[in-house]
Protein backbone atom coordinates (compact mmCIF):
# COMPACT_ATOMS: atom_id res chain seq x y z
CA UNK A 1 0.00 0.00 0.00
CA UNK A 2 1.68 3.12 -1.54
CA UNK A 3 0.40 6.38 0.70
CA UNK A 4 0.45 9.48 -0.47
CA UNK A 5 0.36 12.59 1.86
CA UNK A 6 -2.02 15.34 1.59
CA UNK A 7 -2.71 18.99 3.10
CA UNK A 8 -5.36 21.25 3.62
CA UNK A 9 -5.48 25.12 4.66
CA UNK A 10 -8.48 26.20 6.91
CA UNK A 11 -8.31 30.00 7.67
CA UNK A 12 -8.29 30.38 10.99
CA UNK A 13 -8.50 28.36 14.43
CA UNK A 14 -9.13 29.86 17.78
CA UNK A 15 -7.23 28.66 20.68
CA UNK A 16 -7.84 28.20 24.41
CA UNK A 17 -5.64 30.83 25.12
CA UNK A 18 -7.71 32.92 23.68
CA UNK A 19 -5.11 33.69 20.31
CA UNK A 20 -5.88 32.47 17.08
CA UNK A 21 -3.43 31.24 14.71
CA UNK A 22 -4.50 31.93 10.48
CA UNK A 23 -4.01 29.83 8.49
CA UNK A 24 -3.78 26.80 9.60
CA UNK A 25 -2.58 23.82 7.34
CA UNK A 26 -3.20 20.08 8.20
CA UNK A 27 -1.18 17.28 6.96
CA UNK A 28 -3.09 13.97 6.67
CA UNK A 29 -3.27 10.46 4.64
CA UNK A 30 -5.82 8.19 4.12
CA UNK A 31 -6.44 4.27 4.15
CA UNK A 32 -9.15 2.75 2.45
CA UNK A 33 -12.50 4.13 1.16
CA UNK A 34 -15.09 5.88 2.95
CA UNK A 35 -18.59 4.37 2.35
CA UNK A 36 -21.37 6.53 0.54
CA UNK A 37 -23.30 6.73 4.19
CA UNK A 38 -19.65 7.57 5.28
CA UNK A 39 -20.40 5.72 8.79
CA UNK A 40 -17.42 3.65 8.19
CA UNK A 41 -14.83 6.77 9.18
CA UNK A 42 -11.74 6.34 11.66
CA UNK A 43 -9.50 8.85 13.04
CA UNK A 44 -6.72 7.84 14.19
CA UNK A 45 -4.59 9.89 16.76
CA UNK A 46 -0.49 10.14 16.64
CA UNK A 47 1.56 9.94 19.60
CA UNK A 48 3.64 12.48 21.42
CA UNK A 49 6.21 12.06 18.31
CA UNK A 50 4.15 10.53 15.23
CA UNK A 51 2.61 12.00 12.38
CA UNK A 52 0.14 11.52 10.08
CA UNK A 53 2.03 8.42 8.12
CA UNK A 54 0.01 6.11 10.01
CA UNK A 55 0.36 3.15 7.27
CA UNK A 56 1.60 1.89 4.37
CA UNK A 57 4.50 2.90 2.56
CA UNK A 58 5.57 6.81 2.04
CA UNK A 59 5.21 7.70 -1.58
CA UNK A 60 7.95 10.24 -0.59
CA UNK A 61 10.86 8.03 1.81
CA UNK A 62 9.75 4.60 1.13
CA UNK A 63 9.07 4.02 4.54
CA UNK A 64 6.16 2.40 6.57
CA UNK A 65 3.97 4.14 8.83
CA UNK A 66 4.23 4.00 12.58
CA UNK A 67 1.13 1.72 13.11
CA UNK A 68 1.26 -0.10 9.84
CA UNK A 69 1.76 -3.25 11.95
CA UNK A 70 -2.33 -2.12 12.84
CA UNK A 71 -3.39 -0.35 10.29
CA UNK A 72 -4.07 -1.46 6.61
CA UNK A 73 -6.02 -4.76 4.61
CA UNK A 74 -7.05 -7.56 6.78
CA UNK A 75 -5.02 -5.45 10.40
CA UNK A 76 -6.52 -4.22 13.24
CA UNK A 77 -8.02 -1.59 11.28
CA UNK A 78 -8.89 -2.85 8.11
CA UNK A 79 -9.05 -0.82 5.51
CA UNK A 80 -10.55 -3.43 3.11
CA UNK A 81 -13.60 -2.57 5.43
CA UNK A 82 -12.75 0.96 6.91
CA UNK A 83 -11.86 4.65 5.99
CA UNK A 84 -8.68 5.57 8.20
CA UNK A 85 -7.84 8.86 8.55
CA UNK A 86 -4.93 10.26 10.40
CA UNK A 87 -3.66 13.90 10.95
CA UNK A 88 -0.54 15.36 12.15
CA UNK A 89 -1.21 17.24 15.34
CA UNK A 90 -1.46 20.97 15.93
CA UNK A 91 1.97 22.31 17.07
CA UNK A 92 3.85 19.13 15.39
CA UNK A 93 6.83 19.62 12.72
CA UNK A 94 5.37 16.93 10.09
CA UNK A 95 2.99 19.33 7.58
CA UNK A 96 0.71 20.80 10.37
CA UNK A 97 1.25 24.29 11.78
CA UNK A 98 3.20 24.65 14.06
CA UNK A 99 6.54 26.31 15.99
CA UNK A 100 8.37 25.70 13.04
CA UNK A 101 5.81 26.81 10.46
CA UNK A 102 6.42 30.31 8.51
CA UNK A 103 4.10 33.19 10.44
CA UNK A 104 2.83 34.91 7.36
CA UNK A 105 2.50 38.00 9.26
CA UNK A 106 6.61 38.03 9.83
CA UNK A 107 7.89 35.74 6.69
CA UNK A 108 9.71 34.01 9.51
CA UNK A 109 9.53 31.04 11.46
CA UNK A 110 6.99 31.14 14.71
CA UNK A 111 9.54 29.72 16.98
CA UNK A 112 8.49 30.76 20.62
CA UNK A 113 5.52 33.10 18.90
CA UNK A 114 4.07 30.57 18.46
CA UNK A 115 1.14 30.33 21.02
CA UNK A 116 1.22 27.52 23.88
CA UNK A 117 -1.82 25.22 22.35
CA UNK A 118 -3.54 22.33 24.31
CA UNK A 119 -4.70 19.39 23.58
CA UNK A 120 -8.18 20.54 22.99
CA UNK A 121 -6.75 23.02 20.45
CA UNK A 122 -6.07 20.01 18.30
CA UNK A 123 -8.96 17.93 18.91
CA UNK A 124 -10.54 21.30 17.62
CA UNK A 125 -8.64 21.22 14.50
CA UNK A 126 -9.12 17.36 13.91
CA UNK A 127 -12.85 18.38 14.48
CA UNK A 128 -12.08 20.98 11.09
CA UNK A 129 -10.62 18.37 9.12
CA UNK A 130 -13.48 15.92 9.66
CA UNK A 131 -15.87 18.56 9.16
CA UNK A 132 -13.87 19.30 5.85
CA UNK A 133 -14.59 15.65 4.76
CA UNK A 134 -18.36 15.48 5.42
CA UNK A 135 -18.21 12.82 7.74
CA UNK A 136 -20.94 13.30 10.10
CA UNK A 137 -19.84 10.63 12.63
CA UNK A 138 -16.94 8.98 13.09
CA UNK A 139 -17.10 5.27 13.95
CA UNK A 140 -14.25 5.29 16.25
CA UNK A 141 -11.24 7.76 17.20
CA UNK A 142 -8.13 5.50 18.26
CA UNK A 143 -4.55 6.35 19.60
CA UNK A 144 -1.93 5.35 22.25
CA UNK A 145 -0.52 7.80 24.91
CA UNK A 146 -1.03 11.33 23.71
CA UNK A 147 -3.10 9.91 21.24
CA UNK A 148 -4.95 7.84 23.43
CA UNK A 149 -5.59 11.49 25.07
CA UNK A 150 -7.12 12.90 22.38
CA UNK A 151 -9.81 10.07 21.54
CA UNK A 152 -10.70 10.95 25.14
CA UNK A 153 -10.93 14.18 24.47
CA UNK A 154 -12.97 13.48 21.35
CA UNK A 155 -15.19 11.66 22.89
CA UNK A 156 -15.94 14.55 25.58
CA UNK A 157 -15.66 17.92 23.74
CA UNK A 158 -17.64 16.26 20.60
CA UNK A 159 -19.75 13.20 22.30
CA UNK A 160 -22.48 13.67 19.14
CA UNK A 161 -19.77 13.00 17.24
CA UNK A 162 -17.95 10.00 17.76
CA UNK A 163 -19.45 6.53 18.13
CA UNK A 164 -17.01 4.50 19.83
CA UNK A 165 -13.45 5.64 20.99
CA UNK A 166 -10.33 3.20 21.86
CA UNK A 167 -7.88 5.06 24.00
CA UNK A 168 -4.81 2.81 24.49
CA UNK A 169 -2.02 3.07 27.48
CA UNK A 170 -3.06 6.69 28.41
CA UNK A 171 -4.35 9.10 31.03
CA UNK A 172 -7.09 11.34 31.45
CA UNK A 173 -4.31 13.85 33.35
CA UNK A 174 -0.35 13.80 33.82
CA UNK A 175 0.47 12.74 37.00
CA UNK A 176 3.26 14.32 38.66
CA UNK A 177 5.95 11.85 37.25
CA UNK A 178 5.02 12.22 34.24
CA UNK A 179 5.06 16.04 34.20
CA UNK A 180 8.86 15.82 35.86
CA UNK A 181 10.08 13.83 32.63
CA UNK A 182 8.33 15.91 29.94
CA UNK A 183 10.27 19.12 32.37
CA UNK A 184 13.50 16.95 32.24
CA UNK A 185 12.92 17.12 28.57
CA UNK A 186 12.21 20.57 27.86
CA UNK A 187 15.30 22.01 30.27
CA UNK A 188 17.77 19.81 28.20
CA UNK A 189 16.17 21.29 25.04
CA UNK A 190 16.68 24.98 26.81
CA UNK A 191 19.63 23.98 28.38
CA UNK A 192 20.99 23.78 25.29
CA UNK A 193 22.80 27.18 24.04
CA UNK A 194 21.65 26.21 20.28
CA UNK A 195 18.42 26.50 21.30
CA UNK A 196 18.91 30.79 21.22
CA UNK A 197 15.64 31.13 22.65
CA UNK A 198 13.89 29.07 20.38
CA UNK A 199 15.46 31.22 17.13
CA UNK A 200 17.24 28.44 15.68
CA UNK A 201 15.87 27.98 12.29
CA UNK A 202 18.46 29.79 10.40
CA UNK A 203 21.21 27.78 12.52
CA UNK A 204 22.04 25.06 14.23
CA UNK A 205 19.65 23.56 15.98
CA UNK A 206 19.35 22.45 19.15
CA UNK A 207 20.52 18.65 18.34
CA UNK A 208 22.38 17.88 21.98
CA UNK A 209 19.72 19.11 24.25
CA UNK A 210 16.91 17.08 21.26
CA UNK A 211 18.93 14.43 21.91
CA UNK A 212 19.47 13.92 26.02
CA UNK A 213 15.32 15.00 25.91
CA UNK A 214 14.80 11.71 23.77
CA UNK A 215 16.88 9.23 25.43
CA UNK A 216 15.12 10.15 28.69
CA UNK A 217 12.20 9.27 26.88
CA UNK A 218 12.83 6.17 25.33
CA UNK A 219 13.76 4.84 28.94
CA UNK A 220 10.26 5.87 29.98
CA UNK A 221 8.79 4.20 27.10
CA UNK A 222 10.65 0.52 28.36
CA UNK A 223 10.65 -1.09 30.95
CA UNK A 224 13.05 -3.05 33.64
CA UNK A 225 12.59 -6.75 31.85
CA UNK A 226 12.48 -5.40 27.90
CA UNK A 227 16.09 -3.55 28.58
CA UNK A 228 17.41 -6.21 30.50
CA UNK A 229 16.38 -8.28 27.47
CA UNK A 230 17.41 -6.32 24.99
CA UNK A 231 20.42 -5.08 26.65
CA UNK A 232 21.19 -6.37 29.69
CA UNK A 233 25.02 -4.98 30.69
CA UNK A 234 26.57 -6.21 27.43
CA UNK A 235 29.06 -3.78 25.97
CA UNK A 236 29.59 -2.54 22.52
CA UNK A 237 31.84 -3.49 20.26
CA UNK A 238 35.11 -4.58 23.32
CA UNK A 239 35.69 -7.26 25.14
CA UNK A 240 36.33 -4.52 27.89
CA UNK A 241 35.66 -1.82 29.68
CA UNK A 242 37.01 1.59 27.88
CA UNK A 243 38.02 3.55 31.25
CA UNK A 244 36.68 6.06 29.30
CA UNK A 245 33.13 8.27 28.67
CA UNK A 246 33.08 6.78 25.14
CA UNK A 247 30.06 4.15 24.61
CA UNK A 248 30.96 0.94 26.81
CA UNK A 249 27.49 -0.43 27.16
CA UNK A 250 24.95 -1.62 24.19
CA UNK A 251 22.13 0.46 26.21
CA UNK A 252 24.58 3.87 26.05
CA UNK A 253 24.71 3.27 22.52
CA UNK A 254 20.98 2.51 21.68
CA UNK A 255 20.30 5.90 23.29
CA UNK A 256 22.89 7.73 21.19
CA UNK A 257 21.70 6.13 18.45
CA UNK A 258 17.61 7.18 19.38
CA UNK A 259 18.56 10.37 20.20
CA UNK A 260 20.96 11.41 17.28
CA UNK A 261 18.22 9.80 14.99
CA UNK A 262 15.05 11.59 16.46
CA UNK A 263 16.99 15.42 15.57
CA UNK A 264 17.19 14.43 12.07
CA UNK A 265 13.28 14.21 11.89
CA UNK A 266 11.61 16.32 15.17
CA UNK A 267 11.90 19.81 15.68
CA UNK A 268 12.89 21.16 19.33
CA UNK A 269 10.31 23.86 19.70
CA UNK A 270 7.58 21.36 18.90
CA UNK A 271 8.85 19.16 21.64
CA UNK A 272 8.38 21.86 24.26
CA UNK A 273 4.95 22.92 22.88
CA UNK A 274 3.64 19.51 22.77
CA UNK A 275 5.18 18.13 26.05
CA UNK A 276 2.99 21.37 27.69
CA UNK A 277 -0.28 20.33 25.59
CA UNK A 278 0.15 17.16 27.03
CA UNK A 279 0.80 18.45 30.62
CA UNK A 280 -2.06 21.37 30.97
CA UNK A 281 -4.03 18.28 29.54
CA UNK A 282 -6.73 17.69 32.01
CA UNK A 283 -10.12 15.78 31.03
CA UNK A 284 -11.89 17.52 33.46
CA UNK A 285 -10.69 21.35 32.91
CA UNK A 286 -9.91 21.23 36.68
CA UNK A 287 -14.14 21.22 37.40
CA UNK A 288 -15.79 18.23 39.00
CA UNK A 289 -15.48 14.90 39.08
CA UNK A 290 -14.20 13.01 35.71
CA UNK A 291 -17.64 11.03 35.47
CA UNK A 292 -18.83 14.38 35.20
CA UNK A 293 -17.13 14.72 32.53
CA UNK A 294 -18.23 11.88 30.29
CA UNK A 295 -21.83 13.06 31.29
CA UNK A 296 -22.69 13.65 27.63
CA UNK A 297 -20.70 11.29 25.83
CA UNK A 298 -22.58 8.66 24.09
CA UNK A 299 -19.60 6.90 22.93
CA UNK A 300 -18.87 2.73 23.02
CA UNK A 301 -15.29 2.45 24.58
CA UNK A 302 -12.75 -0.22 24.39
CA UNK A 303 -9.89 0.97 27.00
CA UNK A 304 -6.36 -0.70 27.13
CA UNK A 305 -3.38 -0.82 29.18
CA UNK A 306 -0.37 -3.03 29.29
CA UNK A 307 0.98 -4.83 32.40
CA UNK A 308 4.79 -3.09 32.31
CA UNK A 309 3.61 0.32 31.46
CA UNK A 310 5.13 2.62 34.33
CA UNK A 311 4.47 6.10 32.34
CA UNK A 312 1.08 5.45 31.66
CA UNK A 313 0.51 2.83 34.62
CA UNK A 314 -3.09 0.44 34.11
CA UNK A 315 -4.22 2.21 37.10
CA UNK A 316 -4.85 5.47 34.45
CA UNK A 317 -6.56 3.31 32.94
CA UNK A 318 -8.66 2.04 35.30
CA UNK A 319 -9.90 5.60 36.16
CA UNK A 320 -11.02 5.83 33.07
CA UNK A 321 -12.62 2.60 33.29
CA UNK A 322 -14.22 3.41 36.71
CA UNK A 323 -15.91 6.93 35.57
CA UNK A 324 -17.28 5.38 32.53
CA UNK A 325 -19.39 2.91 34.58
CA UNK A 326 -20.69 5.54 37.10
CA UNK A 327 -21.82 7.07 34.21
CA UNK A 328 -23.04 3.36 32.97
CA UNK A 329 -21.52 3.69 29.76
CA UNK A 330 -20.63 1.07 27.32
CA UNK A 331 -17.11 -0.03 28.11
CA UNK A 332 -14.82 -2.94 27.79
CA UNK A 333 -11.34 -2.55 29.48
CA UNK A 334 -8.26 -5.40 29.82
CA UNK A 335 -4.67 -5.21 30.65
CA UNK A 336 -2.49 -6.63 28.55
CA UNK A 337 0.54 -8.86 29.82
CA UNK A 338 3.60 -7.19 28.28
CA UNK A 339 7.14 -6.78 28.89
CA UNK A 340 7.60 -3.91 26.59
CA UNK A 341 6.86 -0.97 28.49
CA UNK A 342 4.52 1.83 27.26
CA UNK A 343 5.89 1.06 23.65
CA UNK A 344 3.70 -2.38 23.82
CA UNK A 345 0.82 -0.51 22.32
CA UNK A 346 3.39 -0.05 18.98
CA UNK A 347 5.31 -3.27 19.23
CA UNK A 348 2.57 -6.12 21.18
CA UNK A 349 0.27 -5.77 17.99
CA UNK A 350 -0.68 -9.46 18.08
CA UNK A 351 -2.50 -8.89 21.21
CA UNK A 352 -4.39 -6.08 20.23
CA UNK A 353 -5.56 -6.68 16.82
CA UNK A 354 -8.08 -9.29 17.96
CA UNK A 355 -9.25 -6.96 20.40
CA UNK A 356 -9.51 -3.83 18.30
CA UNK A 357 -11.10 -6.24 15.54
CA UNK A 358 -13.94 -7.64 17.37
CA UNK A 359 -15.21 -4.43 19.04
CA UNK A 360 -15.04 -2.50 16.04
CA UNK A 361 -16.63 -4.85 14.07
CA UNK A 362 -19.56 -5.14 16.57
CA UNK A 363 -19.28 -1.57 16.52
CA UNK A 364 -20.30 -0.95 13.42
CA UNK A 365 -22.82 -3.51 13.03
CA UNK A 366 -24.92 -1.91 15.88
CA UNK A 367 -24.42 1.64 13.33
CA UNK A 368 -26.16 -0.18 10.45
CA UNK B 1 -43.09 -22.62 41.99
CA UNK B 2 -46.63 -24.15 41.17
CA UNK B 3 -48.11 -27.79 40.65
CA UNK B 4 -48.91 -26.95 37.29
CA UNK B 5 -45.46 -25.44 35.83
CA UNK B 6 -44.03 -28.36 37.38
CA UNK B 7 -45.35 -30.83 34.96
CA UNK B 8 -44.68 -28.75 31.75
CA UNK B 9 -41.20 -28.93 30.19
CA UNK B 10 -39.41 -31.19 32.47
CA UNK B 11 -36.27 -31.68 29.92
CA UNK B 12 -34.64 -28.41 29.63
CA UNK B 13 -32.67 -27.47 26.35
CA UNK B 14 -29.00 -26.73 26.43
CA UNK B 15 -27.79 -23.49 25.09
CA UNK B 16 -24.22 -23.27 24.67
CA UNK B 17 -23.73 -26.64 26.09
CA UNK B 18 -25.69 -25.59 29.74
CA UNK B 19 -29.06 -25.95 30.86
CA UNK B 20 -28.77 -23.18 33.19
CA UNK B 21 -27.98 -21.20 29.97
CA UNK B 22 -31.12 -22.15 28.64
CA UNK B 23 -32.90 -20.89 32.15
CA UNK B 24 -31.25 -17.79 31.81
CA UNK B 25 -32.18 -17.46 28.23
CA UNK B 26 -35.60 -17.99 29.26
CA UNK B 27 -35.75 -15.66 32.07
CA UNK B 28 -33.99 -12.79 30.10
CA UNK B 29 -37.21 -10.37 28.45
CA UNK B 30 -35.84 -9.09 25.17
CA UNK B 31 -34.10 -5.62 24.35
CA UNK B 32 -33.19 -5.36 28.37
CA UNK B 33 -29.55 -4.27 29.90
CA UNK B 34 -27.73 -7.13 31.31
CA UNK B 35 -24.81 -7.58 33.36
CA UNK B 36 -23.16 -11.44 33.37
CA UNK B 37 -20.54 -11.30 36.24
CA UNK B 38 -17.71 -13.65 35.84
CA UNK B 39 -19.08 -14.06 32.36
CA UNK B 40 -15.57 -15.93 31.29
CA UNK B 41 -15.54 -15.98 27.51
CA UNK B 42 -18.80 -13.83 26.96
CA UNK B 43 -20.56 -16.63 25.26
CA UNK B 44 -23.76 -16.14 27.28
CA UNK B 45 -23.20 -12.46 26.72
CA UNK B 46 -23.06 -13.07 22.81
CA UNK B 47 -25.96 -15.14 22.59
CA UNK B 48 -28.31 -12.58 24.63
CA UNK B 49 -27.19 -9.84 22.54
CA UNK B 50 -27.82 -11.97 19.09
CA UNK B 51 -31.30 -13.04 20.19
CA UNK B 52 -32.54 -11.06 22.51
CA UNK B 53 -31.20 -7.62 21.48
CA UNK B 54 -29.67 -7.24 25.29
CA UNK B 55 -27.27 -4.20 25.58
CA UNK B 56 -25.02 -6.77 27.51
CA UNK B 57 -21.76 -6.27 29.56
CA UNK B 58 -19.36 -8.33 31.48
CA UNK B 59 -17.46 -8.24 34.23
CA UNK B 60 -14.27 -10.90 34.11
CA UNK B 61 -11.21 -11.58 36.06
CA UNK B 62 -9.25 -13.63 33.64
CA UNK B 63 -7.29 -10.93 31.33
CA UNK B 64 -7.11 -14.02 28.68
CA UNK B 65 -10.74 -14.19 29.06
CA UNK B 66 -11.58 -10.67 28.23
CA UNK B 67 -9.25 -10.75 25.44
CA UNK B 68 -11.06 -13.18 23.85
CA UNK B 69 -14.59 -11.63 25.32
CA UNK B 70 -14.04 -7.93 23.41
CA UNK B 71 -12.88 -9.96 20.72
CA UNK B 72 -16.50 -11.62 19.82
CA UNK B 73 -17.41 -8.08 20.47
CA UNK B 74 -19.06 -8.18 24.05
CA UNK B 75 -18.35 -4.95 26.14
CA UNK B 76 -16.58 -6.98 28.98
CA UNK B 77 -14.29 -5.58 31.84
CA UNK B 78 -11.22 -6.86 33.52
CA UNK B 79 -11.97 -6.87 37.64
CA UNK B 80 -13.13 -8.25 40.26
CA UNK B 81 -16.68 -9.27 41.26
CA UNK B 82 -15.85 -8.61 44.93
CA UNK B 83 -15.14 -5.06 44.09
CA UNK B 84 -16.03 -4.13 40.69
CA UNK B 85 -20.14 -3.02 41.45
CA UNK B 86 -19.54 -0.06 43.42
CA UNK B 87 -18.95 2.29 40.54
CA UNK B 88 -22.35 1.26 39.06
CA UNK B 89 -25.55 3.58 39.81
CA UNK B 90 -28.49 2.25 41.52
CA UNK B 91 -30.59 0.22 38.81
CA UNK B 92 -27.87 0.42 35.89
CA UNK B 93 -29.22 -3.13 34.59
CA UNK B 94 -32.73 -4.87 34.19
CA UNK B 95 -30.69 -8.37 35.21
CA UNK B 96 -27.30 -9.07 36.71
CA UNK B 97 -26.19 -12.44 36.26
CA UNK B 98 -24.30 -14.79 38.34
CA UNK B 99 -23.16 -17.84 37.38
CA UNK B 100 -21.94 -20.47 39.06
CA UNK B 101 -19.39 -17.88 40.39
CA UNK B 102 -21.15 -17.08 43.83
CA UNK B 103 -19.39 -20.14 45.51
CA UNK B 104 -16.27 -18.73 44.32
CA UNK B 105 -16.57 -14.88 46.01
CA UNK B 106 -15.03 -13.92 48.70
CA UNK B 107 -17.94 -12.36 50.02
CA UNK B 108 -21.27 -13.62 48.38
CA UNK B 109 -24.15 -11.84 50.54
CA UNK B 110 -22.11 -8.51 49.79
CA UNK B 111 -22.06 -9.73 46.13
CA UNK B 112 -25.52 -10.53 45.75
CA UNK B 113 -26.44 -6.95 47.53
CA UNK B 114 -24.08 -4.94 45.72
CA UNK B 115 -26.44 -7.20 42.30
CA UNK B 116 -29.45 -6.46 43.60
CA UNK B 117 -28.64 -2.36 43.96
CA UNK B 118 -27.32 -2.14 40.44
CA UNK B 119 -29.66 -4.56 38.86
CA UNK B 120 -33.54 -4.50 39.00
CA UNK B 121 -33.48 -8.05 38.59
CA UNK B 122 -30.88 -11.14 39.58
CA UNK B 123 -30.30 -14.17 38.09
CA UNK B 124 -28.02 -16.82 40.58
CA UNK B 125 -26.87 -19.88 39.41
CA UNK B 126 -25.21 -21.94 41.58
CA UNK B 127 -24.03 -25.84 41.84
CA UNK B 128 -25.79 -27.46 44.79
CA UNK B 129 -23.29 -29.31 47.73
CA UNK B 130 -26.47 -30.63 48.88
CA UNK B 131 -26.95 -32.64 46.29
CA UNK B 132 -26.74 -36.72 46.90
CA UNK B 133 -23.71 -37.57 44.97
CA UNK B 134 -22.34 -34.66 47.44
CA UNK B 135 -23.26 -36.23 50.10
CA UNK B 136 -22.37 -39.62 49.58
CA UNK B 137 -18.83 -38.82 48.31
CA UNK B 138 -18.13 -37.17 51.43
CA UNK B 139 -19.85 -40.31 54.06
CA UNK B 140 -18.17 -42.82 51.77
CA UNK B 141 -15.10 -41.43 50.82
CA UNK B 142 -14.49 -39.54 54.37
CA UNK B 143 -13.01 -37.00 52.44
CA UNK B 144 -13.74 -33.66 50.78
CA UNK B 145 -15.92 -34.69 48.12
CA UNK B 146 -15.11 -34.80 44.58
CA UNK B 147 -17.86 -35.04 41.93
CA UNK B 148 -18.72 -34.20 38.82
CA UNK B 149 -19.79 -30.85 40.04
CA UNK B 150 -17.24 -30.07 42.34
CA UNK B 151 -14.63 -31.70 40.38
CA UNK B 152 -11.46 -30.21 42.47
CA UNK B 153 -9.06 -31.27 44.57
CA UNK B 154 -9.40 -29.22 48.22
CA UNK B 155 -6.33 -27.52 47.34
CA UNK B 156 -6.80 -26.46 44.25
CA UNK B 157 -10.87 -25.43 43.91
CA UNK B 158 -12.13 -22.04 43.10
CA UNK B 159 -14.51 -23.02 45.50
CA UNK B 160 -14.46 -21.00 48.93
CA UNK B 161 -17.91 -21.24 50.02
CA UNK B 162 -19.98 -24.51 49.68
CA UNK B 163 -23.84 -23.60 49.63
CA UNK B 164 -26.91 -25.89 49.58
CA UNK B 165 -30.19 -25.15 48.12
CA UNK B 166 -31.32 -25.36 51.61
CA UNK B 167 -28.94 -22.68 52.52
CA UNK B 168 -29.64 -20.64 49.75
CA UNK B 169 -33.34 -20.10 50.78
CA UNK B 170 -32.71 -19.85 54.37
CA UNK B 171 -30.01 -16.49 53.59
CA UNK B 172 -32.93 -15.64 51.16
CA UNK B 173 -35.63 -15.88 53.91
CA UNK B 174 -33.06 -14.46 56.57
CA UNK B 175 -32.17 -11.26 54.04
CA UNK B 176 -36.00 -10.65 53.26
CA UNK B 177 -34.98 -10.71 49.97
CA UNK B 178 -37.69 -11.87 47.18
CA UNK B 179 -37.34 -15.01 45.24
CA UNK B 180 -39.67 -14.30 41.89
CA UNK B 181 -38.62 -17.43 40.26
CA UNK B 182 -36.81 -21.04 41.32
CA UNK B 183 -35.78 -23.67 38.92
CA UNK B 184 -33.88 -26.90 40.20
CA UNK B 185 -31.42 -28.69 37.37
CA UNK B 186 -30.10 -32.52 37.48
CA UNK B 187 -28.39 -32.61 34.02
CA UNK B 188 -30.83 -31.74 31.24
CA UNK B 189 -34.10 -32.48 33.80
CA UNK B 190 -35.71 -30.55 35.75
CA UNK B 191 -35.90 -31.25 39.59
CA UNK B 192 -39.50 -31.04 41.03
CA UNK B 193 -38.87 -32.66 44.17
CA UNK B 194 -36.19 -32.89 47.10
CA UNK B 195 -34.19 -30.33 45.16
CA UNK B 196 -32.05 -29.63 47.74
CA UNK B 197 -30.79 -33.70 47.03
CA UNK B 198 -31.60 -33.96 43.37
CA UNK B 199 -31.03 -30.70 41.62
CA UNK B 200 -26.91 -30.52 40.31
CA UNK B 201 -27.76 -26.83 39.96
CA UNK B 202 -30.17 -24.16 40.95
CA UNK B 203 -31.13 -21.01 38.85
CA UNK B 204 -32.68 -18.29 41.03
CA UNK B 205 -34.62 -15.28 40.02
CA UNK B 206 -34.71 -12.41 42.72
CA UNK B 207 -35.92 -8.89 42.84
CA UNK B 208 -34.56 -6.11 45.62
CA UNK B 209 -38.10 -4.72 45.75
CA UNK B 210 -39.54 -5.63 48.78
CA UNK B 211 -42.80 -6.98 47.77
CA UNK B 212 -44.87 -9.86 48.70
CA UNK B 213 -42.06 -12.15 49.55
CA UNK B 214 -42.91 -15.67 48.17
CA UNK B 215 -43.02 -18.45 50.37
CA UNK B 216 -39.83 -20.53 50.17
CA UNK B 217 -40.08 -24.00 49.15
CA UNK B 218 -39.29 -26.68 51.25
CA UNK B 219 -36.36 -27.71 49.94
CA UNK B 220 -35.63 -31.88 51.01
Amino acid sequence: MIVEANSVRFDSLSLDNGASLAPVDVAYETYGELNSKKTNAILILHAFSGDAHAAGISHETGKPGWWDNCIGPGKAFDTNKYFVICSNILGGCRGTTGPSSVNPATGCPYAMSFPVITVSDMVRLQKMLIDWFGIERLLSVSGGSMGGMQALEWAVAFPDRVVSAIPIACTTRHSAQQIAFNEVGRQAIMADPDWNEGNYYSHKPPARGLAVARMVGHITYMSDDSMREKFGRRLRGKENFGFDFDVDFEVESYLRYRGSEFVTRFDANSYLYITKAMDYFDLTNGQGTLASAFASSQARFLVISFSSDWLYPSYQSQEIVRALRTRNCDVAYVELQSNYGHDAFLVDVAEQTDLIRGFLASTYEKTQ
Amino acid sequence: MTAESSHKQAFVPELLGRSDYAIIGEIVEPNTKVLDLGCGEGELLQWLAENKGVDARGVEISGAKVQRAIARGVSVYQGDIDEGLADYPKGAFDYVILSQTLQQTHKPLKVLREMLRVGRRVIVAFPNFGHWAVRLSMAVGGGAPKTKLFPYNWYDSPNIHFLTVRDFEALMALQGLVVERRYFLSGRHKVHFLPNVLAEVAVYLLSGSAGSTASPQGPG
